[in-house]
């Protein structure tokens, strides 16, 4: 069976796993971000805490996807198999470009134009929500754009531990040897992620200043 | 030192003892044992060369930065006494490269201080208008720009337009005309000594340009390596016997067409 017979008569199955991959996505995303840019405006003025912050979020990102998920399994009320597992794990891998961007976006403002902030008499609260916050906005966007692209990547992985998506399909071809298996979960990942670049990509260009 | 104004009652500004270290070793930037004061309405021009002292001694005004020993008194009160906040809002402040908000328009630059001191918004968008008109820039034309759309010219308009929305009584301006060519700063140092006559703030200015000092102000301070050398009215100043103002005077006569 080639590969376009196996679409004909699997679609709706690659369907259904491509919207599971995508709200795993998504839940994951949202949870990083209310992590991630809260975190990244509070180390803003804690530069111990900022070290120790960036430091862990760039160890998650180097312990490898499979490992990751093993190593949360046996971990009560995070760990164990399926869904929230994976979850956690792609929240530990989005945080360090939704933190780092956030950090970079907020501190890589004009001088002179926060200095003139401080000079008119706003108070740092003000200087934060409306100045540096609406000057970072693509920069941050920017974080989450990359974070979005390697969490549709990583979750493909998340299928080892239980959590479905399109990963299912890649393990089940990668057993069984079966390239039309592979590519149907292959292909649409790929294009979820184009989707999300592009998109992302969209919005960040309508959010830059200057 | 020669004072020419007398100080006694019409103070509003007061350094006494007023010095500013910092750790590093340069020696740029630092203030020692400063006194002088500045009279309402009068426009005081801070000279010297860079590293002389005197943008330190602007941001000990708005308390930007706070003396290391001694005071600075704005209306009888230590700036170290004053809330920072309450403080800065009463003193306009403008700088050489504007530090506009680049994501907010023309008008909302302008009615930011006013905003954050809750004016209505119709009064907010009146004051706009007549800030603009003052600065010579039509609100209908200027006032949903944003700071990119405008020249360097313009944006310092807009710069000086901020500074005096809310209607400080004091405004302190740190080379707000350096970055623009020839052509331009002249034009705008027209306009402003005539603003600035009608206004009748309180103003202190810093350049490094004494054609610029001799111009505007009513009295000069010429600054050297941090400390006052020479507090001056312009017409006196360049007989003074200093060698510091000798070498100020010889850079007129380099710079073409040199006549004041």
């Amino acid at each position: 069976m080639n590969f376009w017979d196996f679409l004909l008569h699997h679609y709706t199955e690659i369907f259904s796993a491509t919207l599971d991959h995508l709200i795993l996505v998504l839940i994951a995303m949202t949870v990083a971000i209310l992590i991630g840019v809260p975190l990244g405006m509070f180390i803003v003025h804690r530069p111990a805490f900022r070290a120790a912050c960036l430091a862990i979020a760039n160890i998650f990102q180097t312990i490898p996807s499979l490992a990751l998920f093993g190593f949360l399994i046996p971990i009560p009320f995070l760990g164990g198999i399926g869904k929230r597992t994976a979850i956690v794990a792609l929240v530990l891998y989005a945080l360090l470009p939704i933190l780092r961007n956030t950090y970079v976006g907020l501190t890589a403002i004009d001088p002179a134009v926060l200095e003139a902030a401080e000079a008119m008499g706003m108070t740092s609260t003000q200087i934060l929500w409306r100045v540096r916050f609406p000057l970072s906005l693509a920069v941050i966007l920017a974080g989450i754009r990359t974070a979005t692209v390697i969490t549709i990547g990583v979750a493909t992985i998340a299928a080892a531990i239980g959590a479905g998506g399109l990963g299912s399909f890649i393990f089940r071809g990668v057993a069984l040897v079966n390239n039309s298996l592979l590519l149907a979960g292959a292909i649409p990942a790929a294009i979820l992620a184009l989707l999300a670049d592009f998109l992302l990509g969209q919005l960040e260009r309508r959010l830059r200043v200057t | 030192m020669c004072t020419k104004t007398v100080e006694s009652q019409g103070t509003l500004i007061e350094f006494s003892h007023v010095s500013y270290r910092i750790a590093d070793t340069s020696g740029r930037g630092i203030v020692s044992d400063t006194n002088f004061s500045i009279s309402r309405g009068e426009t005081l021009v801070l000279l010297g060369r860079s590293g002389s002292g005197k943008t330190t001694l602007l941001r000990l005004i708005n308390r930007m930065l706070s003396p290391t020993s001694g005071k600075v008194l704005i209306e009888g009160r230590a700036t170290t006494e004053w809330d920072p906040i309450r403080l800065r809002r009463g003193i306009g402040y403008v700088i050489q490269d504007s530090g506009l908000f680049p994501h907010f328009t023309v008008a909302e630059n302008v009615g930011l201080v006013p905003k954050l001191e809750n004016w209505e918004p119709a009064r907010i968008a009146s004051r706009v208008d007549e800030m603009l008109n003052l600065v010579g820039l039509d609100p209908r034309q200027y006032a949903k720009r944003l700071p990119r759309e405008l020249s360097g010219g313009q944006r310092q308009r807009v710069g000086v337009a901020r500074a005096l929305a809310a209607n400080p009584p004091i405004l302190i301006m740190d080379e707000p005309f350096g970055a623009l060519d020839p052509v331009t700063r002249a034009e705008l140092q027209v306009e402003f000594r005539s603003l600035a006559r009608r206004l009748g703030k309180t103003i202190v200015f810093v350049t490094h340009d004494l054609r610029e000092a001799l111009f505007l102000a009513s009295r000069i301070v010429l600054l050297e390596l941090g400390k006052i050398i020479a507090i001056s009215a312009p017409e006196d100043f360049l007989h003074l016997d200093h060698p510091e103002v000798k070498a100020f005077a010889a850079s007129l006569a380099v710079s073409p067409g040199a006549s004041v």
